[in-house]
């Protein structure tokens, strides 16, 4: 327990003290995994939501394919850009390794099929329900699977924040395609595991916490949004379309 | 073909259950046509094959393309949108531009008695104001043909009969109807015609007098005549 | 979703930010983790830049991966201490020229009770000890600098094939295996370096040290741009000139944990 306590209070030292290198690693671990959630939702709420109505021979096959990469690790996708991204590979004339770039690339790959498949999940649902109307009005499928989507924005915002998650927690592909280059590349959780390989356990749990309450500040953010642009308007019955 | 819809020897199989089976069926404008049946008999789906939003398996569907077509369903689908807009996309939808939708849309939700909820979110409203939202929906586009299913069966009966006064609104424009119901007292009050269906087989396609007619019915199809006892019983 | 709009915004000003910080020029710097845990980057990489405007990037890693990395071309300096991996390199076209740079020392740590009865200057000997006692051994496992010279010590007691039930590999880094050896009471060859930067020893202490045989060579090299012509071999070669020069050694030499040197400078120039 002595661990725990020593880390709470090095924590709050570090939030307080605003040292410039844990701030740069910070603004470096939201950077990246922002552009890696921002591009894999644009592709992935696509993706999802198209999947969600369509209806083409292989889609069950390409479900279980897509459901699978749900339990990619992270490692894995770190190795595979490492390879595509080395100058001895396909893409290495990019000269992306040990970059911002090759971190964004490879949260972004890790993040895409999560969004993807609950996308797809949540149009598939609405799309039971609310489908046919849709088709009525003489909605084409992509027309319809974007409306679709867009009703459900607010189950959709829980996706996007879950792979926010996903991407700012995790340490096997940015470790191994950023290389975790001191003042360069390096982002929070390979800090992390960096001082825990180096034995000094407080400050890596040090660390965890600031993440974690760094995380749990934008979500506060978004949560204190939400309620800013829902307040005033009326609030959905519980019971949608009850009789009388 | 004369008529707006027309459907040859249709039968629509999902996976083992054969919902219909050998319909053949003619709409005619300016009628006023209702679908009877109990639970399962393939109603839904013979509404739904004439609207073109399932295809048969077998026989073939012949349709007047120049003819609009509009659907409102059992429970009303709106968007989390506001009622006014819900009505406005669906014009957009078929090509309006937005501002215009609206303004067609604020014409529409005041035919319907709905002008005061034109801006508050459509899910809020009760059963009964959002089904009408939806025909308010469907009138805006200025359908030749509406197809309704059940549209009353999960309102009370202020509700129901507001309902059922748009319908006949509607049917007096020149609007032709084709709507499944349970409520025979509705069908006899709206319809011009019946078709009673049983496992996805037309039993009985009467003038809606003639329905009605104790007799006559029971020489054209025992089942149906069985079928309204029940109900009225 | 506005929301969407305020983020790309910032992400905007970050990636401006990062961007911009990048005019420096810069070189990639393939080394181990040993190295860069033990803080001597941090001490002469500020220095070199005071004197050449160049900003060296380190990538640590093991040494098998640091020259794996380098045979990819995607570093431009190899800094590692497994002389054979490094001469074979060399051998195979991956470098030109490799230059010795300085040594630090392994040692032998382990619980303060010594159940093996491992205490002395002679490192074989002690490892006889261990696998006789069949006492806990944790090996890093990894193919890198310290687990090579760990291999050849095994090799040098005959017990290549025979180390004792105790043995225990964790395809892991120094620290790591430090953390093993602490909570498991068990015996590690470590680099002085890691050693005295390790924050959780528990109840192990240096047992073994002195030994010649102990010492740990470091090499450097430029990656060969024939095969890689990216390579910034030029700035490269400012690198391996001056850490092999007087500046560079003094700086060496001059880094030091709690008192204790830790790197001896041994360039031949």
């Amino acid at each position: 327990m002595n661990t725990f306590s020593e880390s709470a209070a090095t924590a709050l030292a570090l939030i307080t003290g605003f040292d410039p290198v844990l701030l740069s690693i910070v603004a470096r671990s939201l950077a990246v995994s922002a552009s890696a959630c921002i591009l894999a939702c644009a592709g992935g709420l696509v993706l999802g939501a198209w999947l969600g109505v369509a209806r083409f021979p292989g889609r069950g096959a390409l479900l279980t394919v897509l459901n699978t990469l749900l339990a990619l690790p992270s490692v894995v996708v770190g190795l595979v850009i490492y390879l595509l991204l080395s100058r001895s590979g396909p893409l290495g004339f990019l000269g992306w390794l040990f970059s911002f770039k090759a971190m964004v690339l490879a949260q972004t790959v890790l993040v895409l099929p999560v969004v993807a498949a609950l996308t797809r999940q949540v149009v598939e649902d609405v799309d039971r329900a609310h489908g046919e109307q849709l088709t009525s009005l003489g909605a084409g499928r992509l027309l319809r699977a974007m409306l679709l989507a867009w009703d459900e924005r607010y189950a959709l915002l829980t996706v996007v924040i879950a792979s926010f998650g996903r991407a700012i927690s995790e340490v096997g592909a940015v470790m191994i395609v950023g290389g975790n280059i001191d003042g360069f590349t390096r982002v929070m959780t390979t800090a992390i595991a960096l001082e825990t390989s180096k034995g000094d356990l407080p400050l890596a749990l040090a660390l965890g916490i600031v993440l974690l309450g760094v995380v749990l500040a934008l979500n506060a953010l978004i949560a204190a949004v939400r309620r800013w642009r829902i307040g005033g308007k009326d609030q959905p019955l519980l019971l949608e379309g009850a009789p009388g | 073909m004369s008529g707006l819809v027309q459907l040859n020897a249709v039968g629509v199989r999902f996976g083992h259950v054969q919902a219909l089976d050998g319909v053949n069926l003619r709409v005619a404008a300016g009628e006023r046509l209702a679908l009877v049946g109990a639970n399962g008999s393939g109603k839904s789906t013979l509404l739904r094959v004439l609207h073109g939003l399932v295809s048969p398996t077998r026989g073939s569907v012949l349709r007047d393309s120049a003819a609009r077509q509009a659907m409102v369903f059992q429970r009303p689908h709106m968007l989390r949108l506001s009622a006014l807009n819900n009505v406005a996309l669906a014009l957009w939808i078929r090509g309006t531009e937005w501002k215009q939708a609206r303004q067609i849309a604020s014409l529409s939700l005041g035919r319907v008695g709905l002008g005061d909820a034109a801006s508050r979110n459509a899910r809020t409203l009760s059963g009964g104001q959002q089904q009408r939202l939806a025909l308010a929906r469907a009138w805006s586009l200025g359908p030749d043909l509406l197809f309704l299913d059940e549209p009353t069966s999960s309102l009370d009966p202020n509700a129901k009969r507001e309902v059922e006064a748009l319908m006949a609104e509607f049917a007096q424009g020149g609007t032709t109807l084709v709507f499944a119901s349970h409520n025979l007292g509705q069908v006899k009050r709206l319809a011009t015609r019946v078709v009673y269906l049983e496992q996805g087989r037309v039993l009985a396609d009467l003038p809606v007098h003639d329905f009605f007619n104790g007799s006559r019915l029971g020489e054209t199809s025992r089942e149906a005549d069985l079928f309204i006892k029940g109900e009225l019983a | 979703m506005s929301i969407t709009w305020t983020r790309a915004a910032c992400i905007g000003v970050a990636l401006a930010f990062t961007a911009g910080a990048a005019i420096a020029q810069s070189i990639t710097m393939a080394s181990t983790t040993s190295t860069e845990q033990s803080g001597l980057f941090g001490h002469l990489l500020p220095e070199f830049k005071r004197a050449t405007a160049l900003d060296v990037r380190v990538v640590a890693v093991g040494t098998g991966q640091a020259i794996d990395t380098a045979r990819r071309g995607d570093a431009d300096v190899l800094f590692v201490h497994d002389q054979a991996a490094e001469e074979k390199f060399v051998a195979e076209g991956g470098a030109v020229k490799r230059w010795p740079v300085m040594y630090n020392d392994f040692v032998l740590v382990g619980p303060k009770s010594d159940p093996a009865g491992t205490r002395g200057k002679d490192i074989v000997a002690a490892l006889r000890k261990i696998s006789a006692a069949n006492a806990p051994f944790i090996s890093r496992g990894d193919k890198s600098g310290t687990h090579a010279a760990e291999l050849r010590y095994w090799a040098q007691a005959g017990l290549a094939a025979n180390k004792g039930s105790g043995l225990r590999e964790c395809g892991c880094g120094m620290g790591p295996a430090l953390n093993i050896g602490s909570s498991a009471n068990g015996y590690v060859l470590a680099d002085r370096g890691t050693w005295l930067s390790f924050k959780n020893p528990g109840d192990l202490v240096v047992l073994v040290e002195g030994d010649t045989r102990l010492f740990n060579q470091y090499g450097v090299m430029v990656v060969n741009p024939a095969k890689h012509p990216h390579l910034k071999s030029a700035d490269a070669q400012k690198f391996v000139d001056w850490i092999t020069g007087p500046a560079g050694q003094t700086a060496i030499a001059s880094y030091k944990i709690n008192g204790q040197q830790l790197f001896f400078p041994n360039a031949d120039r």
